[in-house]
């Protein structure tokens, strides 16, 4: 039997629309590329947004440092055998800048601090949109979000007071210093992201299969010992575990699950039947209630 | 797999949040750690039950005061299908965001409490659902536990809502009425024994029976141009395609087509989704076309088939919900965002207000305000090409927005 599809169409061809209002409304827009299976999903999108054209816009990686070097090997091929534009800014710049203060302890992360990287970023290439790949299933804050989501001067989203989005129709209007962030796989679920890998057969970093890893345990999650920017007490006991990693961010805010799924196929099937969320390996989100929903104000993605 | 995208509609308290979470929660969509969540958060709180309106009141705002501010997006699958559920906020700026989360879904759901009845509001709700076009309307008659699971109430606030069925405009809109708790769970996802009496289906039983409505199966082909592509590369030298979103019918290879508003005439020569070609561009498929001859397109124009014209006119009257704490008032001007064509505007006249309630009309306007929904009449600094909203969802319809501020002050309906 033939899979049915027409679900995971319909969701392309809305990105695709949204990614070319964007070439359309925008002077100066950028893809903001992380790496990660959303990102590349974002990436697949444009390319067939834009056929036989290139992508009209350039891709940008705010680079905490503490990347999965399978992640930027990964990212170094894809930009070249596509032809595209990368642009990277690094929080450790930021840092040496005496802009953003690194943290310390066991729960220490870069993932706050790139915040300032982008925003700065976003001032120095004077981008009047970025796209991401955030989704509304994610997260609590992100069911909330628009499609075209106004920044102010200073990054800042007003989660209060947000454009009302009708129809398909989207407004791009803003004013000078403004930006809007776009986000065209809002809809989408995680696995409607694999999903959509699968059927269009999108190559993806190979942390996200099983392999064996060195891992400790804190707090009922598995962490990479493989890395010093992970932190990790002397107690805590390393061990080769086989897992995969559902989500890709920083090193020291993403723990691995463990996991037998080597190939894409079986990936689907475990996320299919999985009882616990994506972000519930994320160490960032856990922080408060409303971890993500701080972020996002202060102008996080 | 389908999907079903649900609107929902009710006043603070009738339980929308508790009723998505408990759909959640009985489709067993929630996941372990969000489960946890809401159990910690409950027992902090000093509940006795598990507060599923935790589920989807993401704001910290929300969380104190216990109340829906924006719409928010929740989606969670069956063997059957895939819903996408657009929770509502049923406080002051109720019309924007209802309007808001009506107009991309095929289907609603009105809250009503059992033991309020059907009131002012109930009434707004089902107005601009009806404005909308809302193919399938489901009216939930909530906290049934808290009127004895009364077959009298239910009886009482049906017959109340049947009277108001008989004044509404699209006649056609199919609406169901189920007794339900959203706190105990009675007929959401499972059947309950508390209503022996009540004999239909549960809420997710109706919803999982609802036919692929496809809202945007109305009308004929428009194809407005979004972006033009031009490689310039050496393999394509001359293309020049044509991206957009084909919406109403479908468009085939070979169709003699007029570009607007230049009114040119051609044939669709190739259609392009990526590096494939297709005879045929389905509704709602997001293509790249080449036409036969070389004419000038570009954005903002619209390609339809040559003896299927849509109205082109410098000028409109629609039904426009006011979104708004700025007065809309005759003579201003604004920006009117038709699909993707932006045009300058100037208000003519505000025809009358239309009273959501059902209570008539009221002429000798001077301006509207936030959640004011009336007839007005648009001149515009250049043609656009429309249809009317009952006869094209997409094509009939647009946002008004400020030039000042930037923003969507407003939604309209060509009649």
């Amino acid at each position: 039997m033939k899979k049915d599809t027409s679900h995971i169409n319909s969701l392309e061809n809305e990105a695709i629309y949204i990614m070319r209002e964007v070439a359309a409304q925008f002077e100066n827009p950028v893809l903001l590329f992380s790496g990660g299976k959303d990102s590349i999903t974002l990436v697949r999108l444009a390319v067939k947004a834009f056929y036989p054209a290139k992508i009209p816009f350039p891709l940008m990686h705010i680079d905490t440092g503490h990347n999965f070097p399978e992640t930027i090997e990964f990212r170094d091929r894809l930009v070249k055998e596509l032809g595209l534009e990368l642009i990277v800014r690094n929080v450790q710049d930021s840092i040496d800048e005496g802009k953003v203060k690194e943290e310390s302890g066991r729960y220490a992360s870069r993932n706050m601090l790139q915040t300032t990287t982008l925003l700065d970023a976003i001032e120095e290439f004077k981008f009047d949109a970025c796209i991401g790949g955030a989704r509304r299933d994610e997260e609590k804050a992100r069911a909330k979000e628009r499609i075209f989501s106004v920044r102010d001067d200073f990054g800042q989203w007003d989660e209060k007071n947000q454009r009302p989005e009708l129809f398909d129709m989207l407004n791009g209007d803003i004013e000078h210093g403004q930006n809007v962030r776009v986000f065209p796989i809002s809809n989408w679920t995680e696995l409607d992201v694999w999903s959509y890998i699968e059927k269009e057969n999108i190559e993806i970093p190979s942390i996200y299969f099983a392999h064996t890893r060195a891992t400790f345990l804190r707090d009922g999650l598995i962490w990479s010992a493989d890395d010093e920017v992970v932190f990790r007490d002397e107690n805590e006991e390393v061990l080769e575990r086989t897992v995969r990693f559902r989500t890709v961010g920083d090193m020291s805010c993403t723990a691995a699950v463990l996991s037998d799924a080597a190939d894409i196929k079986t990936v689907v099937q475990e996320i299919r039947e999985s009882t616990i969320s994506e972000r519930g390996a994320r160490i960032d989100d856990k922080r408060s209630e409303a971890a993500m929903e701080k972020r996002k104000q202060q102008g996080y993605f | 797999m389908e999907v079903l995208k649900i609107a929902t509609a009710g006043s603070v308290d009738d339980g929308k949040s508790t009723l998505i979470g408990r759909i959640l929660y009985d489709t067993k969509s929630l996941t372990t750690d969000k489960l946890e969540a809401i159990e910690k958060t409950s027992k902090q709180r000093g509940y006795d039950y598990l507060d599923f309106s935790l589920a989807t009141d993401g704001l910290v705002a929300e969380r104190e005061q216990g109340i829906t501010i924006d719409v928010a997006h929740i989606y969670f699958s069956t063997a059957k299908k895939s819903y996408i559920i657009a929770d509502t906020p049923g406080h002051v700026e109720y019309t924007r965001n209802m309007v808001t989360g009506a107009s991309t879904s095929q289907a609603s759901i009105i809250l009503i409490d059992a033991r309020k009845g059907v009131i002012e509001q109930t009434n707004r709700h089902f107005f601009i659902n009806n404005l909308l076009r809302i193919k399938d309307v489901v009216v939930a008659i909530n906290k049934m536990d808290l009127v004895d699971y009364s077959e009298d109430v239910y009886n009482k606030i049906k017959a109340d809502f049947e009277a108001l069925m008989s004044k509404r405009d699209y006649q056609d809109q199919k609406i169901t009425f189920i007794p339900v708790s959203a706190l105990k769970g009675d007929n959401v996802v499972n059947k309950t024994d508390k209503m022996p009496w009540y004999k239909g289906e549960t809420l997710l039983e109706h919803l999982e029976k609802i036919d692929k409505a496809d809202i945007f199966n109305i009308g004929t082909p428009r194809f407005p141009v979004q972006y033009v592509i031009r490689p310039k590369t050496e393999e394509f030298h001359d293309f020049r395609g044509y991206a957009g979103k084909v919406y109403g019918g479908n468009l085939s290879v070979g169709d003699d087509i007029v570009v607007l508003p230049s009114q040119t005439k051609s044939k669709i020569k190739d259609i392009y989704f990526y590096d494939e070609k297709y005879e045929t561009a389905s509704r709602r498929s997001s293509v790249t076309i080449t036409l036969e001859d070389d004419i000038n397109v570009s954005r903002g124009d619209m390609i339809v088939k040559e003896n299927d014209l849509p109205t082109i006119e410098k000028q409109f009257t629609a039904n426009v919900c006011w979104m708004d704490s700025t007065q809309l008032t005759a003579g201003k001007k604004y920006v009117v965002q038709h699909g993707i064509n932006k045009v300058l505007a100037k208000v003519d006249a505000i025809h009358h207000k239309i009273n959501p309630d059902y209570s008539g009309i009221e002429e000798d306007v001077n301006g509207l305000g936030m959640n004011d929904i009336a007839s007005v009449s648009f001149k515009l600094n250049k043609p656009v090409f429309y249809d009317a909203f009952k006869n094209h969802r997409t094509n009939g319809s647009f946002i008004i927005i400020d030039s000042q501020s930037n923003n969507t002050v407003g939604a309209g309906f060509i009649q």
